[in-house]
């Protein structure tokens, strides 16, 4: 492998993506370098999520080449792309539990399919995973219908991380949460990131979260990322939207 | 295998070293598994025992919790257990792992004949309660349309017409062509059996009566309990699910008057209208096999039709038809507010609101036969 390609977990190079006529994106790059958190903001309805989901395959694209892990998902075949997906986990924005399974099975489920392991040792991995996301092994037997939507952000991020994945994709994990709530899962993905050696796609609005967990900062606007780098380079931009979005009201709050 | 995980048992003076090396990831659980599962029995084998991680490649949440596990159950055994050569990469995550309490375990429902004799007698009860929310519904729709004749603003008519084109406009295709063909069918069926008897012609008496009084809105409103039933109950279940109803409420809307009350209407009309078409398509498609396979021609059918039939045989139909309507939106609707929480119990209360749906459409058929027998119709 060369050292660039171990360099850059995930490789998005010129890719477009058009619902109907509406161009979404338009000939897009983004690296992301392995071991770090990336945030990735935008103005609301950018196309953020349809990035993330372009690039985990849900949306397909019209033109371009993604490569994640160093293999190209479009040349790979039905084997080498199970590969990558059990080397990635997503939370997706509302959680996306299974609503007819408990918490532990929901955690279970990714484990089972892929590893042949014992009850015994499952039923553990699920406490210990439950325990890393902040949350008593007693929520095990709930069901998703009976969680706080911080609960199921966090049961979902413990789904998401059941097979330790190298890489995990956060689709506005701290939204709908209260600002401690928020900083808690903020330090949560520090923490995780720094013990699993996770790297992490986080997709956010929260300033607070970009101030506290990201390394490196994305800008997604007209279909192309306007700019990446880090907090400073943010600040010290003279684009319009990053000038309103970093040293707005809020942006002063958070900053003190 | 080169590449597997191993642990090496080394004697170091009286103690003894367990040499972890290779991944101890995901991957390899199963591996691991066994690994740590052979090296737990040792207990009491020696006073003291390290556990050497040092040439680990690679650790992840699976291979720090079966090291974890291992010294665990060293140490229970009366083993000095420790853990070395971590570094400091995986520190953390060790640490992260020894705080992780012993799980409970996942508890397993057996069958047991008790408990099978629990659930009979569980959904004995709930046949009662089945009717009580039944006719809860009920009430709570008649006065909601009695609010509404009081108050006719309060009406939804772009809903009710909104319904009335999903139950009944849309369903005519499919209604028309099923009667069309049942009556083809019992039309031959009669003109085979009764040919033997040279009773050729009382194919027709058979058919208008049949389908006139009993199948023509039988079959309609089973069809539609199949269709229109199940859709009530997915709707109103998804829109519990999301919240939607508790939002209506919270904005001072009654749900039984904006989301039911326009499904029951369209239902109650859309009924006999699909009842009536029903029956014509099914004397249609009758007479037409009557002609084509059993030389009766359509003349002498019409004929003999007017002779074996009367307006009271078309009456009995069609009264039949909105209280079977009512029965079914009554059933759809209460199954569609008793979805909970998941996808499953949605599935559930659909199956269960066409099944029930049916099941009262049928009983109603027997109560009105009893009923029109008596009073001689």
């Amino acid at each position: 492998m060369a050292p660039e390609m171990q360099n850059a977990i995930i490789r998005v190079r010129d890719i477009s993506v058009q619902f109907g006529t509406t161009k979404v994106l338009d000939g897009l790059d983004l690296d992301v370098k392995r071991g770090e958190i990336l945030g990735f903001v935008g103005p609301s309805g950018a196309g953020k999520s349809v990035l993330t989901r372009t690039i985990i395959g849900l949306v397909p694209k019209v033109s371009g080449r993604i490569e994640v892990f160093g293999i190209d998902l479009d040349a790979a075949d039905a084997a080498a792309r199970r590969g990558v997906e059990r080397r990635w986990g997503i939370l997706f924005q509302q959680g996306a539990l299974f609503s007819s399974l408990t918490v532990r099975q929901n955690i279970q489920f990714p484990v089972r399919e892929y590893l042949n392991v014992s009850q015994r040792l499952l039923d553990e991995i699920t406490v210990a995973k439950l325990g890393m996301v902040g949350l008593r092994p007693e929520v095990a037997d709930r069901f998703p219908s009976e969680l706080s939507g911080g609960m199921i952000k966090r049961v979902a991020l413990a789904r998401a991380l059941a097979l330790d994945p190298e890489l995990v994709f956060l689709d506005e994990p701290t939204s709908g949460l209260d600002p401690i709530g928020a900083g808690d899962f903020d330090e949560l993905v520090r923490t995780l990131q720094r013990t699993l050696g996770l790297t992490v796609f986080m997709v956010t609005h929260d300033l607070d979260s970009l101030y506290t967990a990201c390394d490196r900062i994305a800008v997604l606007g007209n279909g192309k990322i306007i700019a990446a780098g880090s907090m400073t380079d943010m600040q010290a931009s003279e684009h319009p939207w990053l000038r309103a979005y970093f040293h707005g009201k809020r942006a002063r709050a958070v900053m003190g | 295998m080169r590449g597997d995980p191993t642990l090496e048992r080394m004697v170091q003076g009286n103690g003894l070293a367990l040499c972890a090396a290779g991944p101890w990831t995901a991957r390899f659980a199963p591996l691991l598994e066994q690994i740590v599962a052979d090296a737990e029995k040792l207990t009491g084998s020696r006073p003291n025992i390290f556990i050497d991680v040092s040439q680990v490649s690679k650790l992840d949440t699976f291979g720090a919790w079966l090291i974890e596990r291992l010294r665990r159950s060293l140490t229970q055994g009366g083993i000095e257990a420790k853990i070395a050569g971590l570094s400091a990469n995986y520190s953390s995550l060790v640490d992260e792992v020894r705080r992780v309490k012993a799980a409970p375990a996942s508890d397993t429902q057996s069958v047991t004949i008790t408990g099978m004799l629990d659930q009979v007698g569980r959904s004995m009860v709930g046949i009662s309660a089945t009717i009580v929310g039944l006719i809860d519904m009920l009430g709570a729709v008649l006065a909601a349309s009695g609010r509404v004749m009081i108050h006719p603003r309060g009406f939804r008519l772009t809903s009710t017409v909104h319904h009335l084109e999903q139950v009944c406009w849309r369903a005519v295709p499919i209604v028309v062509l099923i009667t069309f063909l049942i009556g083809c069918i019992i039309s031959q069926q009669g003109i085979f059996h009764f040919r033997k008897f040279g009773a050729d012609i009382f194919v027709v008496d058979m058919l208008g009566v049949l389908v006139l009084r009993e199948i023509g809105v039988l079959l309609v409103a089973i069809m539609v309990a199949g269709r229109s039933g199940s859709a009530y109950t997915a709707e109103l279940g998804s829109m519990k699910m999301r919240e939607e109803i508790d939002a209506l409420r919270t904005m001072g809307f009654d749900p039984i008057e904006v989301l039911i009350l326009p499904r029951m209407l369209a239902l109650i009309i859309a009924l006999p209208i699909l009842a009536f078409l029903g029956a014509m398509a099914a004397l249609y498609g009758g007479g037409l096999v009557a002609w084509l396979y059993g030389g009766v021609d359509p003349e002498a059918f019409l004929l003999r039709l007017r002779d074996a039939i009367s307006i009271d045989h078309f009456t009995v139909g069609i009264i039949k038809a909105p209280v079977m309507a009512a029965v079914i939106g009554i059933v759809a609707c209460v199954e569609g507010l008793a979805v909970q929480g998941s996808a499953e119990s949605l599935g559930q209360h659909t199956t269960s609101s066409v099944v029930k749906g049916i099941f009262f459409v049928i009983v109603m058929d027997g109560v009105f036969a009893i009923f029109f027998a008596s009073i001689g119709m």
